[in-house]
């Protein structure tokens, strides 16, 4: 890990607007400007404007570069049709989970993966390593990027004047090649809130631009880092690092749905995948509710009430803007992962009753 | 840039004290409770309840994180602030005023205290 701290294009702009900072996989990133909870609503109410230039940016081309993630990936990327989007993984021999993905179609022969920024560069390399016997060029674009999210209910009408692409043409999970503020973007409907939405890949250059004029487009929030996890958090969205790891398979994260066990070509993991998809998880993933006001948070043990055995882990949690009472994920025994199960939480020593509920917490109205 | 009254003073874990008559007043700093963010829950130690100089004494939960609340002198804790536990969001909106925490009763000028400009080249190493 280097020491020099990276600054995305928009550092002063961020500045300009009382960001406050943090240290984020070796980028200096917004952590919040005006505070978590008000940013969080905006996304959950209006709109909310994110910097997400710290996210990797890898592109394949060529005429082998579907085949070359098909290898490389747990997905059926070959499959994915040009300008669509998919959620997907890149797994380890064993099956662990390596970095969750999302791989745009851009072109006949073109894809770009978007990977977390603290996973970016061993995404990279492995894909590097795996597309070798391709026929495909692999380039780490990180750099070439900057990343701006346009996140909430107003989306739609916040952006539409600022392009020409109609979008209420523009379906979820996919993605155009437009201009946005008269700069070239690659615009697309995803994003990581639970929030109807865009993404927006500009050039570094242009980011000060396209940002300003969003910002000045009607009423939106510049939002951080903070409210970006409680808001991923409620939708029930995984994170690496916390409900995703190398220990885990996409089946042990109850996402075995992303792995095409009957794409025609092998692929890395494959073997230790498909005994993964026959086996059944000693512990799934589960919500938890509870009335106290103190949150359970990522490394609390989850015990049984009765006898305070130790039962799971809780791999994320906060107090829920939007709910109004702390909610949390956990990996629990399968046994104990029933919805309506009482377990509990020890909060620093205190047991704390709490309720197994249904992912997400929370979902928009459609 | 933070806010650092001249008339208090503060603790290196972000506590501010005011002295008079033997009856201390404490809070958290307004760099402190910046960095915490939205504070959801204020947990705080009972009146008459003794409370240790450096030791823990409550917390603060914010929706990114939980601190300590520490007790910047020893002593008798004599009255708290009903109202940050009714609606922590004062402690943001103003630490050194309505934010109050808690009082304590001391014997004696509690010592190892910062003053004002200690305090302020302490948040600046922080990296403000």
């Amino acid at each position: 890990m280097g020491t020099d701290i990276r600054r995305t294009p928009l550092h002063d702009v961020h500045e300009r607007l009382g960001a406050k900072f943090t240290d984020f996989a070796g980028w200096q990133m917004p952590l919040r400007y005006t505070g978590d909870v008000a940013e969080h609503t905006a996304v959950r109410t209006g709109a909310g404007l994110f910097d997400l230039t710290h996210m990797g940016e890898i592109l394949l081309s060529g005429p082998q570069a579907g085949q070359a993630l098909d290898y490389a990936l747990v997905g059926h990327a070959s499959a994915i049709g040009v300008g669509r989007a998919r959620y997907t993984m890149i797994c380890a021999d064993d099956g662990g989970i390596l970095d969750d993905l999302i791989v745009y179609r851009t072109g006949e022969q073109d894809y770009m993966v978007v990977a977390n920024a603290s996973n970016a560069a061993l995404v990279a390399g492995e894909l590097v390593d795996r597309a070798e016997d391709f026929d495909t060029e692999v380039r780490d674009a990180s750099t070439d990027y900057a990343l701006i999210a346009v996140q909430g209910p107003n989306a739609v009408s916040l952006l539409a004047p600022l392009t020409p692409t109609d979008l209420s043409t523009v379906k979820y999970y996919a993605s155009y090649p437009t201009t946005v503020a008269g700069r070239p973007a690659l615009l697309a409907r995803t994003g990581y809130t639970g929030e109807d939405g865009f993404e927006l890949f500009v050039a570094p250059d242009d980011a000060e631009a396209v940002w300003t004029a969003v910002a000045d487009s009607g009423e939106i929030l510049p939002c951080g880092l903070s409210c970006r996890d409680t808001l991923r958090l409620e939708a029930g969205m995984p994170l690496y690092g916390n409900e995703l790891t190398t220990e885990l398979t996409p089946y042990a994260a109850g996402l075995g749905r992303v792995v095409k066990l009957d794409k025609p070509s092998d692929f890395v993991g494959r073997a230790a995948l498909a005994k993964a998809a026959g086996e059944t998880p000693a512990r799934k993933l589960v919500g938890l509710v509870t009335e106290s006001r103190r949150a359970p948070r990522h490394g609390y043990p989850v015990v049984d009430p009765a006898d305070g055995a130790r039962i799971g882990e809780v791999t994320s949690g906060a107090p829920s803007p939007t709910l109004g009472h702390p909610v949390a994920m956990a990996y629990v025994d399968a046994d104990r992962a029933v919805p309506g199960s009482a377990l509990a939480v020890d909060i620093r020593g205190t047991i704390t009753p709490v309720d197994v509920v249904e992912l997400p917490f929370y979902r928009r109205s459609s | 840039m933070s806010t650092v009254p001249d008339h208090l003073r503060y603790t290196a874990e972000h506590e501010w004290v005011s002295v008079s008559d033997g009856i201390t007043r404490v809070g958290i700093t307004e760099y402190a409770a910046e960095q915490l963010g939205d504070i959801v829950y204020v947990q705080l130690p009972e009146s008459g309840a003794a409370v240790t100089a450096g030791e823990p004494c409550g917390e603060l939960e914010s929706t990114k994180s939980v601190s300590d609340l520490y007790a910047p002198v020893s002593g008798e804790v004599v009255d708290v602030n009903p109202a940050v536990v009714d609606d922590p969001a004062v402690v943001n909106n103003d630490p050194f005023g309505e934010g109050w925490l808690f009082t304590v009763r001391v014997d004696g000028d509690p010592d190892g205290l910062l003053d004002a400009d200690e305090y302020t080249a302490l948040i600046q190493e922080d990296g403000e």
